[in-house]
């Protein structure tokens, strides 16, 4: 259109940030918040709002997708909370053995994938363990414009609910909190039968939880527009396989603890992406052909698409076989 | 650079006219020798010095008549500017974009002086200055969007995103090519789009959307459209098209040149960041073919993309009718000769008409 159609690098815009501070709030959890290095206040952002925080480990560079936890109103700074997973891959290791106050990063403008529907009456909140963190962004900015709302929060011991005491100092009356080794459990069905016409629900934790609300609301005669859910899934480690990128015309080998997408990249091919986490669909990408199995793992493409083998979302999915050729 | 504000209407007498810096940087939106739709999208981040792209929102010397000429469309029609409840929030996040871009990008026009919630605008053309609390609609005469669109050109339509889709949720709609704000409030992106020619079939909408539902903060997108106008009428409206539509039929051979008007927009398309919604300001740029013909490459052009346009799109864009008309006249401008890639003239190099 104008003389020189710039091409987009893949991923949201980035920020030069300072670590100023790291706050272990448990055995497992750890907050961390940043400031920008110009000096400068932080491009607002709305409740459910996510960063992704470039790690550089080595010759390494990790890239993991966080929820924006800090109040959105607060422009001064940014906080993530990072449990720390020994399973993982090594992102949260890294982020709670090696990331010191003082230290310089590179986080990406806020990408929301898990908003407020603001025409709900009542917003209806289900945590569990870490999924706790967007929703400290959406009660900051709810308290603000006098939203209406609730909160179910499990955890798995008084020691492990990550800013319990904060939630319920603030507002005993809406929050409510489950702990499992008290063997404290939502009783889910009679929370969604009693809600208000327009009430959202909106559930973040492992994968079951998700699964139970979607399901248990689906029987109670929710509409699905209305109960909305964010999993963050980092990709799993599996067996390393190889992978022939057709546009780039290079042959790449995806190693046990990196994900294909991280491959592509390290192979200096930009890609696109957005959350990582197989939900945004920015990395779905076409495959030219394959002799073997796909492990898909993202919640973009539907059942249909999954079994046609004629897309994958780099970011989580894997595949075992003999060769794999894409339009990368 | 300091701008000088045309004196000028939009309407009933027309004394809209482009000066010599208007005519140079106008949108011309055909960048090869054929139309056909496409997801022509691009980033949205500056563009050549003094071009219409440079700017976030583009001020240049039609600002205050067109203030002039949305405030005599809502006196008569205060539909033409509509929020749904939940959008308030939307409507906050523009009325900051617009200050802040504006503030930053024309500070000798624009100041923004802010103090925790409490914040001052100065519009010195437009003559405001206001002390207001942002995040309290009392404190303003108007919604938030309301107000900042009263000192913006362009009509802007503010996206609600939900379930995977874009929903028309708010705008301030005064200048359109024959839309209706009243009758799209609340539809999806594909409902609103429904009335368009062949572009479905083509998946265009599709595309489309997944693109604008993955546009991110601090990285903005845009595109041009266009269609054609006669007189240079800022309000074509389905609303008011008893008193416009007949004005189609006033074209002669004579008056062609001077009544007939490229109109083009410029779309773009921001995240607003508290909301997360989307705006798309579209804005309107009308250019005259006479002056469109002093420039050989345009009027090369031009000629051949209205020649070989489809009779669906030709329909659509609403001039069918005045199509003969108006290639008799382009034709003279159509010496045969090769044009150069892209949208910009280029003056230097483009060989003269061959008479």
């Amino acid at each position: 259109m104008s003389t020189a159609p710039q091409k987009a690098k893949s991923g949201a815009e980035k920020l030069d940030v300072k670590v100023t501070a790291v706050v272990p709030l448990n055995e497992l959890v750890t907050r961390f918040e940043f400031q920008r290095r110009d000096g400068e206040l932080f491009p607002p952002f709305s409740g459910g709002a996510h960063t992704v925080v470039q790690m550089v480990d080595g010759d390494r560079t990790r890239l993991n997708p966080y929820s924006l936890m800090s109040d959105p109103a607060d422009r001064s700074r940014y906080a993530i909370s990072v449990r720390r997973d020994d399973e993982g891959r090594g992102g949260s290791l890294f982020m709670h053995r090696n990331v010191k106050v003082g230290d310089e990063m590179v986080v990406t403008y806020p990408v929301n994938l898990f908003s407020l529907d603001l025409r709900a009456k009542k917003h209806l909140f289900f945590a569990g363990g870490i999924g706790i963190t967007p929703f400290m962004a959406m009660i900051s900015q709810l308290e603000r414009t006098n939203g209406n709302w609730e909160l179910h929060y499990a955890c798995r011991s008084k020691a492990l609910g990550s800013y319990v005491d904060e939630l319920t100092y603030k507002y005993p009356n809406k929050v409510h909190i489950y702990y499992d080794d008290q063997k404290q459990a939502m009783d889910l069905k009679q929370l969604l039968e009693g809600q208000p016409l327009g009430t959202n629900a909106y559930v973040c934790g492992p994968k079951g939880m998700i699964k139970w609300v979607h399901a248990t609301a689906s029987a109670a005669g929710w509409p699905d527009a209305n109960v909305l859910s964010e999993e963050f899934m980092a990709p799993e480690p599996g067996a390393p396989f190889e992978v022939r990128l057709c546009q780039s015309d290079k042959t790449i080998t995806v190693g046990e603890n990196e994900s294909l997408l991280e491959a592509i990249e390290r192979a200096g091919v930009d890609a696109p992406y957005l959350c990582r986490g197989g939900s945004c669909g920015q990395c779905e990408t076409d495959v030219i052909s394959a002799d073997g199995e796909f492990v898909h793992r993202d919640h973009w493409l539907d059942d249909v698409e999954h079994a046609s083998g004629k897309k994958i979302m780099p970011c989580v999915s894997r595949f075992i076989g003999k060769s794999l050729e894409l339009d990368r | 650079m300091t701008l000088q504000f045309n004196d000028e209407t939009f309407r009933d007498d027309y004394t809209f006219k482009n000066s010599q810096r208007a005519i140079d940087r106008f949108p011309f939106p055909f960048h090869e020798d054929s139309y056909m739709y496409s997801v022509n999208m691009e980033q949205h981040r500056g563009g050549p010095k003094d071009s219409i792209y440079e700017m976030r929102f583009d001020v240049d010397e039609h600002y205050v008549a067109e203030m002039r000429d949305r405030a005599l469309v809502l006196a008569d029609d205060p539909l033409r500017c509509q929020s749904l409840p939940h959008m308030t929030l939307a409507g906050w996040d523009l009325l900051e974009v617009i200050m802040v871009s504006k503030s930053e990008d024309y500070p000798d026009l624009f100041e923004l002086h802010r103090d925790g919630d409490t914040w001052r605008w100065v519009n010195k053309p437009l003559g405001i200055d206001d002390t207001f609390t942002f995040m309290d609609e009392t404190t303003l005469p108007y919604g938030p969007l309301e107000y900042i669109t009263r000192q913006a050109q362009g009509d802007f339509c503010v996206l609600d995103q939900r379930e995977e889709n874009l929903w028309m949720d708010a705008g301030m709609i005064t200048t359109q090519a024959d839309w209706s704000l009243d009758f799209d409030l609340g539809m999806n992106f594909f409902e609103w789009h429904a009335p368009v020619p062949l572009a479905h079939e083509k998946g265009i909408f599709t595309r489309a959307l997944k693109f604008l539902l993955s546009i991110q903060q601090g990285a903005p997108a845009r595109r041009l459209n266009w269609t054609m106008t006669v007189n240079p009428l800022l309000d074509t409206s389905p609303e008011n098209y008893h008193k416009w539509g007949i004005q189609k039929t006033s074209v002669t051979p004579e008056n062609i040149g001077t009544k007939q008007h490229l109109r083009v927009e410029l779309q773009s398309f921001f995240r607003l960041p508290r909301s997360n919604a989307l705006v798309f300001p579209i804005r309107c740029y009308l250019c005259s073919f006479d002056d469109l013909m002093t420039k050989a490459k345009w009027g090369r052009r031009l000629h051949r993309v209205i020649r070989d346009l489809p009779d669906e799109l030709a329909t659509y864009k609403g001039f069918i009718d005045n199509r003969q008309m108006m290639l008799d006249y382009l034709s003279k401008f159509d010496d045969g000769l090769p044009t150069s890639d892209g949208v910009f003239a280029n003056e230097d190099t483009e060989p003269a008409l061959k008479v």
